[in-house]
């Protein structure tokens, strides 16, 4: 009996993380698609120097930042998929959506600033795992950050 | 105070270094945090309660170094980079370091 209700419990968070997880993710891409686009005119440049020709008004550190967790459906594929290793692609676009989010929100920072272009962006992620070890979930920060350049 | 993680402050000109400044926090989660964060962790997505904490400690670390960089005297701080580490379950710090100028 306790063991059918277990199995139950798992199957029913499994179906949760799925069908909310799913639906959360392509969700979550429709957006920053959006996003991008409408974003597209701030330019990004991983360069550290700004081309000398050109006269700066004001020059502002910006950054943006995410944290994103996986969902249950997520974590027991990727268990699964371990097993046999090769490509983990449920948390491929995990990482895809946290960093493309990261920057999406440095472009709307700059873009609050009045700048045209980011300058030396980097990208840096850390794992969150350590906090939410003890279930095993998976999460990440992504954060991007630059110089935003205001023209004159 | 400027704050830019190039090499220089664009439009304004280094007159003296000053040295490298730095700025830390530690923060955790509350527990209310936590709990939301965990019920979270079935359905995945943002975690917007520690993109907020993390934002916070950010801004703190900033801060710090921000009083650093016056305190030497300077006007700007330059080449200015984060690092975040796990440093106990619950617990991340947050760091900004960097260079304090003084730019006219």
């Amino acid at each position: 009996m306790e063991l059918l209700f277990q199995f139950g419990l798992f199957a029913v968070l499994l179906l949760i993380g799925w069908s909310i997880g799913g639906v959360t993710e392509r969700r979550h891409f429709r957006s920053l698609v959006e996003r991008e686009a409408a974003l597209r005119d701030i330019l990004v440049f991983n360069e550290r120097r700004p081309p000398a020709d050109r006269d700066f008004r004001r020059a502002e550190l910006v950054m943006g930042s995410v944290v994103i967790g996986e969902d249950y459906f997520k974590r027991f594929a990727a268990t699964l998929r371990s097993l046999f290793g090769g490509t983990l692609r449920m948390y491929e676009s995990l990482m895809d959506r946290g960093r493309r989010e990261a920057l999406v929100r440095l472009k709307e920072a700059a873009r609050r600033q009045g700048a045209t272009m980011v300058f030396n962006v980097r990208f840096e992620t850390s794992s969150l795992s350590a906090d939410t070890g003890q279930r095993g979930i998976f999460s990440a920060e992504f954060i991007a950050y630059g110089t935003a350049l205001t023209p004159r | 105070m400027d704050l830019t993680n190039l090499e220089t402050v664009p439009g304004k000109t280094i007159v003296r270094h000053l040295g490298l400044v730095q700025g830390s926090t530690v923060r955790s989660k509350h527990v209310g945090r936590d709990f939301m964060a965990g019920l979270k962790n079935f359905v995945g997505g943002e975690l917007k309660g520690y993109t907020d904490l993390l934002n916070e400690s950010r801004t703190e670390a900033i801060d710090r170094m921000v009083a650093q960089a016056r305190a030497a005297g300077g006007n700007a701080v330059v080449n200015v980079r984060f690092s975040t580490s796990n440093i106990a379950a619950g617990a991340a710090e947050v760091m900004a370091y960097g260079t304090a100028v003084e730019v006219r």
